[in-house]
C-alpha cells in the first residue's frame, strides 16, 4: 500500500499525468465573451479534500488545490499541496486515481490561501471550502459589532442579468417588486418563489440600468438559481442575457468603523460612497460599493475582481479589519435578525411564514411566479423571536410548546448571543402567539422556559429586546 | 498538542485522572475543545448520580455545536466544577485544568480499558487523516 496522507508528496508523484481539463458549464446563451486574463482561473478553482475530514465537517481541512491557471488559451493545470509550507510542484494528476477516490472537489475563493495563511478553521459550506473561524468566533462577533470586520462572502454568486426586458422579466421572477428601484445603485431585498409559493432563494437586486440588473444568489443555492432562471428566461424573455460572475470576489467589510477603514483603502472612495444610502450601491474604479451587510452593523458589501481580493484583503487587514468568518456572520445575522436559507426558509416554506411578508408585494396586478399560492394558503404560523430565560442554549429544530394551548412550533435558527450574553433563536410559531408570552422548548430531556420576543434582538450595537 | 501523559482517555474524547483518593476527575480533551471552538454553556449531572459505562451524563456546548459527554466508566458522582456555570471559556483556556465531575469509580480496574496517552495519540492520528 502506498502512503495516502494527503501531506505525503511521494504517491503523487507515481499517479498517472493528465486529468481531463476542467471547463465551466456554458451558462449564458450569449456567445462566450473575450475574458480579461484571470478569469479562467477564477472559474475552475477547486480543492481536493480527504472525504473523512469532510464527514466531520468541523476539522481543519488541509486538502490539495487543482486549478487551472492562466488564460487566452496558455492555460496549464497546478497542483498544489495546502497542507505543505510550499508548493511543491506543478503537475496534472489522474483524478480517477485511488489516490483521488478518497478525496472530494470543493470549490475555493480566490482568498482561500490567505485564509489558511491566517490559520483559519476551514469548513466545507455548500460545497465550498471556507473559514469558519481565524482563532475565536467570539472575539470576531465582538470585532464586527464594535470596530470593523471583514467576510469573504465570494462564494455566494452574483449574476448580471442584461438587456431590455430585464426589469419586465424580474416583476415575474421574484416576490418583491423590481418597480421599486427607480435610482441607479437602489438594491432590493426578495426571495424567488416556486408555483407553490416555496422560496427557491433569497436574493438581492441592484438597478443599474435599464438594460443591467445585478443579482446576488446564496452559494448553496447558485447552481439551482440559475437553472431555474434560465428556464424562466427561456419562457418569459428569450434573449435576455444572465451571466454568472465567478470573476468577481466579494468581501463585506461590517462595523461602526468599517466604512472609515473601506475609505482608508480605496484612496478617493469617501467622496464617492460617504452619502449611500442604506441598500444603496455604486461604481467606484473597480470596486461595485454596496451599503449593504448581514450582520445588522454599518458597512459596506464589496465587489472586486477575484484577481484583486487577496491584496484589498490584506489592505483592509493593515489597517485594523478583523478576519471574520461563518461562525460570526451566523450569530451576528441571528442577533441582527435576518433569515438564514435552508434554515428559516426553503422551498417548502411560505415566505409569509417566514417572517419575509414584508419582502412580499402584492398589492399590485404584477403577475409573479408564486403569488396565487401565497393569495390561497391561509396563513398559520409566523417566524418570532424567543430569548432562553433557563441556562442552555436553544438550536435548530428544537420543539417549541406554547402556553397555555400546547400548541407546538420549532426553532428555525438558534445559538448563544454573544452580545445578549444568553441564548436567542427565531422560532415558526402559531399565530396566537405574541411577544411577551412564555414558552417551552424541549432542549434534550429538558423543559426550558423562553420569552417570546419581536426580533431584531440587537441593531448599531444597541441590544433592542 | 498538549496531550498529559498520565492520563486515560476515551475514544470520545474525555480525559480520566485517577487521583490519591481513588476518585477520577473527568474532562474534554484539547482536541475535542479544539474542534468544538469558544463554549459557552456547561451542563454537569447531579452529584450523587450513578451513572454506567458509556452513559451520556454531561453536556459541552460551544458557539457552534452542543456535545455530550460520556461516562468513561461506571460510577458515583462526587462532584462538580463549579466554575464552569459561569465560566464555561476555562475549557478554552486550558482543557486539562477545566474539569466537568468526579466519579468514585464501581471498579477501580475499568480504568486499565481506557486508553492510554499513546493509544489516544493514534486515535487522533487516525481521525486527523
Amino acid at each position: 500500500m502506498p502512503c495516502l496522507d494527503p501531506d505525503c508528496w511521494s504517491i503523487v508523484r507515481v499517479c498517472r499525468l493528465f486529468i481531463s481539463k476542467r471547463k465551466s458549464a456554458p451558462i449564458s446563451s450569449s456567445p462566450p465573451k473575450a475574458q480579461p486574463p484571470g478569469i479562467a482561473q477564477a472559474w475552475s478553482r477547486s480543492i481536493l479534500i480527504p472525504e473523512n475530514r469532510l464527514r466531520e465537517g468541523n476539522l481543519e481541512s488541509a486538502g490539495i488545490e487543482l486549478a487551472t491557471e492562466g488564460a487566452d488559451g496558455v492555460e496549464k493545470q497546478i497542483f498544489r499541496n495546502l497542507s505543505g509550507k510550499k508548493d511543491r510542484g506543478v503537475k496534472s494528476y489522474d483524478v480517477t486515481s485511488p489516490f483521488f477516490l478518497r478525496y472530494r472537489s470543493v470549490k475555493a475563493t480566490s482568498l482561500n490561501q490567505t485564509h489558511r495563511d491566517m490559520n483559519a478553521k476551514m469548513v466545507d459550506f455548500g460545497g465550498w471550502d471556507m473559514p469558519l473561524h481565524y482563532g475565536s468566533q467570539l472575539d470576531e462577533h465582538h470585532r464586527v459589532r464594535g470596530g470593523a470586520g471583514m467576510f469573504d462572502v465570494s462564494h455566494m454568486l452574483a449574476l448580471d442579468i442584461k438587456g431590455e426586458t430585464a426589469r419586465d422579466f424580474l416583476r415575474q421572477l421574484v416576490a418583491n417588486n423590481v418597480d421599486k428601484l427607480t435610482q441607479s445603485g437602489k438594491a432590493l431585498y426578495s426571495c424567488m418563489l416556486n408555483p407553490e409559493g416555496g422560496v427557491i432563494d433569497d436574493l438581492i437586486i441592484y438597478f443599474l440600468t435599464e438594460s443591467h440588473f445585478r443579482l446576488v444568489v446564496n452559494a448553496g443555492t447558485a447552481d439551482k438559481d440559475l437553472a431555474w432562471m434560465l428556464a424562466r428566461r427561456d419562457e418569459i424573455a428569450p434573449g435576455l442575457e444572465i451571466i454568472p460572475r465567478r470573476d468577481l470576489a466579494m468581501i463585506a467589510v461590517q462595523g461602526p468603523e468599517a466604512r472609515a477603514r473601506v475609505w482608508q483603502v480605496i484612496a478617493g472612495s469617501q467622496a464617492e460612497t460617504e452619502n449611500l444610502k442604506l441598500f444603496q450601491a455604486t461604481f467606484f474604479d473597480k470596486y461595485f460599493i454596496a451599503r449593504t451587510g448581514y450582520t445588522g452593523e454599518d458597512g459596506f458589501e464589496i465587489m472586486l475582481p477575484a484577481v484583486d481580493a487577496v491584496e484589498f484583503w490584506n489592505a483592509l487587514h493593515a489597517v485594523g479589519v478583523a478576519p471574520a468568518g461563518l461562525g460570526a456572520r451566523d450569530t451576528l445575522r441571528l442577533e441582527a435578525g435576518m433569515n438564514l436559507y435552508g434554515q428559516d426558509m426553503d422551498d417548502t416554506t411560505n415566505p409569509l411564514e417566514s417572517g419575509l411578508g414584508w419582502t412580499v408585494e402584492l398589492k399590485s396586478d404584477r403577475n409573479f411566479i408564486g403569488k396565487q399560492a401565497l393569495l390561497e394558503k391561509p396563513v398559520k404560523q409566523q417566524l418570532i423571536g424567543l430569548i432562553l430565560l433557563d441556562r442552555g442554549v436553544l438550536r435548530s429544530h428544537q420543539r417549541v410548546i406554547t402556553r397555555p394551548d400546547q400548541n407546538e412550533g420549532e426553532i428555525t435558527s438558534g445559538g448563544f448571543s454573544p452580545t445578549l450574553e444568553q441564548s436567542i433563536a427565531l422560532a415558526r410559531l402559531p399565530l396566537s402567539v405574541s411577544a411577551g408570552d412564555e414558552v417551552q422548548v424541549v432542549v434534550r430531556d429538558k423543559m426550558l422556559r423562553a420569552k417570546v420576543v419581536k426580533y431584531p434582538f440587537v441593531r448599531n450595537g444597541k441590544i433592542l429586546v | 498538542m498538549n496531550t498529559q501523559n498520565n492520563l486515560k482517555y476515551t475514544k470520545s474524547h474525555e480525559w480520566v485522572r485517577l487521583e490519591d483518593d481513588g476518585t477520577v476527575t473527568i474532562g474534554i480533551t484539547q482536541h475535542a475543545q479544539e474542534l468544538l471552538g469558544d463554549m459557552v454553556f456547561v451542563e454537569t449531572p447531579d452529584v450523587g448520580r450513578k451513572l454506567k459505562r458509556g452513559e451520556e451524563c454531561a453536556v459541552v456546548e460551544s458557539v457552534k455545536a452542543a456535545a455530550d459527554v460520556y461516562a468513561p466508566l461506571a460510577g458515583e458522582v462526587t462532584a462538580v466544577n463549579p466554575e464552569l456555570e459561569s465560566a464555561p471559556e476555562k475549557i478554552n483556556q486550558d482543557a486539562y485544568s477545566a474539569w466537568l465531575f468526579k466519579l468514585k469509580p464501581e471498579n477501580a480496574g475499568d480504568l486499565n480499558n481506557l486508553l492510554d496517552y499513546a493509544a489516544y495519540q493514534k486515535l487522533l492520528e487516525a481521525e486527523g487523516d
